[in-house]
Order: structure tokens, then C-alpha cells, then sequence
């Protein structure tokens, strides 16, 4: 491993990133099973799916759209006419013993997507989107849990296949430099936002509905061929795709800089170690003998249709982010920092359902941001939405809670104890805000502290915060301590001067 | 005659999985090469004004609607499997792939 600055002064990576969207439709891509997440094993499954004899594909119509849409979204082309091929290969998580999917004729192609990378606009461009089926789950038994190395056997669950995919490509991504971790992973969030907005997927990385495989290579430095690459599988978050990046950075510079050649082919990312190993060497086993797809007819999305999903298309992305901050009054270094944690689309949401821009902005980017990173997870797959947060915003608004009994609020909701009005009150976290109350325990604090009561009567008003303190413990913080700040000055006749 | 080597036979036996064995490579290269020739005869009638034809009917965008269909309860969908564990199909090992 080579230091990753020296690796970059000697070396320019080149980036390419390959993106798996799992749809939301209701329907399997080319039969009427259920699309839905998990369910009891092989209770989504049909002839065609399970690739029985006689069994005959069609295309969803859904998914086409979906796709197009997607591939506008990225500035892409669409093909006015193109096919489904078939991939051949053997392996059990494709009962078929070929994926179907697209081939030298992708329904989109030629795109970008202008990126955010810390306040500058990177552009990546896009080879291609195209439609395929996602493939069964293996679960391998024996040997070391869960690895196929070892394993005795393996049991597999067809529910997820034929669910429809788009696979989304860009083109080599060069020139990014040191900043090509970075630009990797913001791909990737900007990406996922704009397929939440299209609202096409549910694009959670946790549940695999967004998965990221990273190629990588470098060459020396002002040279303008690319190197031979590495393709890291399966990168399932925003931060391990930016990890991935710089570990294969520093892998390859070191294999580079001993004289030695980098081996094509596939890696495993190891999240807990933050590591690369070895997969499978990329060898003439991949030839895939990909044909055209004798049983599905070519799709031809007319003109028309094109302009008509053309027009549902949701706000560029950049244009969004400008109107955003102006609208939020952001600096530009709340909104770099908020598209960096990929908290744009949380910040809106939360927004959206009555927080102020700056009070969403905090408690996503400090509160649960903190969270997030001790869990090691996104901030998008914290146990909290956005109206929950708004509502805990609303109830430090309406003086129910202050800024730490909140914390407290986040700790129940997190915690799965319900709403935040629940967790208030199942947990007592109300302030006090009844005057009986804390004028007796404002009494008591005088009584305790005769000295600094003294004090305060002979206008000495700054030692009121000893009082203050004293009655906020009594009140296990549950108290307004603006308003027994008024209680102790009245009862102790010093005004504010 | 189109040609067919010994190697291609072999690679393409390997990724149909298929065990051949030399005497069997050896029948089967001429075999294919023949077969190769019948469809290389398509090329000499075919002329430019014809486009490569993958689909016998002449149709495009046929769609279904993004509604569920009942399909096979999880007894049907493994009752043919050699073994199954678990409500899921067993299969062997998978060795020398990850
Ligand atoms: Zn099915």
C-alpha cells in the first residue's frame, strides 16, 4: 500500500462506476410476481421466473417507462428501437442459466450527470443505462459462515429474480485527482437522489435496492492511456464508496511503483476492515455468448411517449440546488457541507413538513449525523424521517422541550419508541412549564442558598445562574430556564437593570 | 468451408459445461463446421436492402400491465427440485467462482 498523496503525485486515477437500481414497481420484470422486498423464501416465484419449460417472458411496461425516464433524467439518448439478450453463464442464483438483459443496444445512452463535489460542478459522464433482471440470493452453508469458500452447499431463494434492474454506466471519470474518492462518492448520493426523486426506486443501499461496483486504474502521471483496472463488487454505502476508492488507489499504486502489473480482475469490499481482496481474475470463463432475445419482441418507444415521460421529469438537479439554497439562505459552505453528507434530500424533506432551513439543516448535520457515523450507517438509514424530526423541531418551537431534553426525544424515536409526542411523553421530557411548580422549586433553591439570594437582592444579578442551576437540577432539566431566570429576579425584587 | 478449430470446440464445450472428450472433439469439430457453412449460406441470398432479422413476427413494445399474478406457492415452485432445505432449493456446491 502506498500513501494515498504520494500515490497521486505519482499517478491519475481513472474512475468508472457502475450502478444497479432495483425498481419499485409492483410487478417482476417479465412476469407478474411481486417486486416487494423479502418475503417467505420462493413465495414470489412463477414459470417464468423460475425459467420452467414452456415458460414465456413479457416486459413490464412500467419498468420501460421507469427506465426511460431514468435515462432522461441523465441527459441520455434514447434508442428508438432495441433489444433484450440474453447473458449466458451458469451459476444457481439464475435458474434460466442466462440473465436477461441488454446488450450492444441499451435503451439510454450518452449522458452525464453534473455533480456537487464541494461546491464544484464535476461533470461524469454516462456510456449507458440499461435493463436487466436481478438474480436470486445464495445463502452458502458450512465452512465459514456465509462465504461461498468453505461452503457445503448452497440454498437458494428465486424471489428476487427477475426483479427489474437498470444498470447505469458512466464513462471512464479522469482528471478528478486527488478529489476522485470524493467525486466517487458523490456520484453515487446525487445519483440516488435523483432516482428518489423520479421516484422510481426506493434506493436504499442497506436493502441492495442501489448497489455500486467501482473500477479503478491508474497510469502515470500526464500519460493519456488508462491502466488495467479493478472492478470492487458490490460497494453498498456512500462512505464505503469513497473507502473503496482510496484503498484501490493505494493498492494499485504500490503494486505500480514496485514495477509489477496489476491483475485484472473482480474484488470483494470488506466493510468492517475498510479492505479489497481478491475475486474472481476476469478471463475468457466471461464470455458470455450474448444473443438476442428470441422471446421478447424489440421495444420502440415512439416520440412521442419519450416527450410525454419527458415532461415528468423532476427539477435538474443543479438548478434544484441553487434555487434550494437561495431559498434557504444557506452559505455556501451549509449547502456544500449538507450535499456532502448526502442530507439534501433529508434537509428538504424535513423542510417540507414545517422545520425551519436552519433548525433541519443542524439537527441532520450535527444531532444525527453524530449517530449515523457511531453506527457506521447513513444518515438515510436512521429509524427517523423527516416529519419525525420537523415534529421534535416543533416541540423545542413550542417550548415543550429544549435542545437536550430533544436529544433525549431523538434517543426514543431512534430507539423505535414511537413518535416523538410519545416518546415525550412516555418518557416525562416535557418542560415544566406550570408556575406552581417551579416557583416551589425556585423557593426552595432561595432557601438552600441564602448567601447567593443575599447576593442577587443587593443587585448582584449575574449570580443568578447559581440559582438557576440549582433549580434546573431540582427540575431534572425539565425546566424553561429563561423563565426561572424572571421567577428568581421577581421573587428576589432585582429587575434587569 | 468454414472453419471450426479443435480449440473453439473445446472452449465452447467448457462454457456449455459440457465433458468432451478428444475422440468427441475431434468428431464434432468437422460436425460444426458444417452446420457453421449452412447458416453462412443465409449470408450469400441476404442483400443489403435486408436488415439482420432476430424475431420471427414483426411486432414491437409488447407490454403487460404492472399488476401481480398469482404464481406457484413455494411447494409448487420446489416440488421438482432434486433437494431443498429450508423452503429453498439445495444446490451443490459451487467451487473454483465466487
Ligand atoms: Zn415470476
Amino acid at each position: 500500500m502506498m500513501d494515498f498523496d504520494e500515490a497521486l503525485e505519482q499517478f491519475d486515477p481513472a474512475l468508472g462506476l457502475e450502478v444497479h437500481v432495483e425498481l419499485n414497481t409492483a410487478t417482476k420484470m417479465f412476469c407478474g410476481c411481486p417486486a416487494a422486498f423479502g418475503g417467505e423464501p420462493n413465495t414470489h416465484v412463477c414459470p417464468t421466473c423460475l425459467g420452467l419449460p414452456g415458460s414465456m417472458p413479457v416486459v413490464n411496461g412500467k419498468a420501460v417507462e421507469s427506465a426511460i425516464r431514468i435515462g432522461l433524467a441523465l441527459n441520455c439518448s434514447i434508442a428508438e428501437w432495441c433489444r433484450f439478450a440474453r447473458k449466458n453463464y451458469f451459476y444457481p442464483d439464475m435458474p434460466k442459466n442466462f440473465q436477461t438483459s441488454q446488450y450492444d443496444e441499451p435503451i439510454a445512452f450518452d449522458g452525464y450527470l453534473d455533480v456537487d463535489v464541494e461546491g464544484e460542478t464535476f461533470r461524469v459522464e454516462i456510456e449507458r443505462a440499461h435493463m436487466e433482471e436481478d438474480t436470486g440470493k445464495s445463502t452458502h452453508v458450512g465452512g465459514t459462515t456465509g462465504r461461498i469458500h468453505g461452503a457445503e452447499y448452497s440454498l437458494v431463494d428465486y424471489n428476487r429474480a427477475g426483479i427489474p434492474l437498470i444498470e447505469i454506466v458512466t464513462r471512464p471519470i479522469v482528471g478528478a485527482g486527488v478529489k476522485a474518492p470524493l467525486v466517487a462518492r458523490a456520484y453515487v448520493q446525487q445519483l440516488r437522489d435523483l432516482i428518489l426523486a423520479l421516484g422510481v426506486s426506493e434506493a436504499r443501499m442497506d436493502q441492495g435496492n442501489l448497489r455500486a461496483d467501482v473500477n479503478l486504474s491508474l497510469a502515470p502521471k500526464g500519460s493519456d492511456r488508462l491502466g488495467t483496472r479493478s472492478e470492487t463488487k458490490n460497494v453498498n454505502s456512500f462512505r464505503s464508496v469513497e473507502r473503496a476508492v482510496r484503498y484501490e488507489i493505494s493498492r494499485h499504486a504500490a503494486i505500480l511503483a514496485a514495477g509489477d502489473a496489476v491483475v485484472q480482475e473482480t474484488r470483494h469490499w470488506h466493510e468492517d476492515t475498510g479492505i479489497t481482496t481478491s475475486g474472481r481474475e476476469k478471463s475468457d470463463a466471461e464470455d458470455y455468448r450474448y444473443f438476442p432475445e428470441p422471446d421478447l419482441v424489440p421495444v420502440a418507444p415512439s416520440a412521442q411517449w419519450v416527450e410525454e415521460l419527458r415532461g415528468t421529469l423532476p427539477e435538474n438537479p443543479t438548478a434544484k440546488r441553487a434555487r434550494l439554497q437561495a431559498e434557504w439562505g444557506f452559505s455556501d459552505l451549509e449547502m456544500r457541507d449538507t450535499v456532502g453528507a448526502g442530507a439534501l434530500g433529508l434537509v428538504e424533506e424535513t423542510i417540507t413538513a414545517g422545520a425551519a432551513p436552519q433548525a433541519a439543516r443542524k439537527w441532520w448535520l450535527s444531532e444525527l449525523a453524530r449517530r449515523a457515523n457511531e453506527e457506521g450507517v447513513e444518515l438515510s438509514d436512521l429509524a427517523i424521517t423527516p416529519a419525525q424530526v420537523a415534529r421534535i423541531q416543533a416541540l423545542v418551537d413550542e417550548g415543550k422541550v429544549n435542545d437536550k431534553l430533544a436529544r433525549q426525544v431523538f434517543d426514543g424515536v431512534l430507539a423505535g419508541e414511537g413518535e416523538p409526542d410519545a416518546v415525550v411523553e412516555a418518557r416525562g421530557l416535557a418542560i415544566v412549564s406550570d408556575d406552581g411548580a417551579l416557583s416551589a422549586a425556585v423557593d426552595d433553591a432561595i432557601a438552600a442558598n441564602p448567601d447567593v439570594a443575599e447576593k442577587i437582592r443587593g443587585g448582584k444579578v449575574a449570580a443568578a445562574g447559581a440559582l438557576i442551576g440549582a433549580v434546573m437540577k431540582q427540575m431534572r432539566g425539565q425546566a424553561d430556564a429563561g423563565r426561572v431566570r424572571e421567577l428568581i429576579l421577581e421573587k428576589l425584587g432585582a429587575g434587569e437593570g | 468451408m468454414s472453419d471450426i478449430t479443435r480449440d473453439e470446440v473445446a472452449h465452447l464445450a467448457d462454457l456449455a459445461r459440457i465433458d468432451l472428450s478428444e475422440a468427441e472433439i475431434d468428431k464434432l469439430a468437422p460436425q460444426l463446421a458444417v452446420i457453421l457453412e449452412a447458416i453462412d449460406s443465409i449470408a450469400d441470398v441476404a442483400t443489403d436492402d435486408i436488415p439482420p432479422t432476430s424475431h420471427a413476427v414483426p411486432l414491437t413494445n409488447v407490454f403487460r400491465e404492472d399488476v401481480v399474478r398469482p404464481g406457484l406457492t413455494a411447494e409448487q415452485a420446489l416440488a421438482g427440485a432434486p433437494a431443498t432445505e429450508d423452503q429453498r432449493f439445495l444446490v451443490p456446491r459451487i467451487l473454483g467462482e465466487d
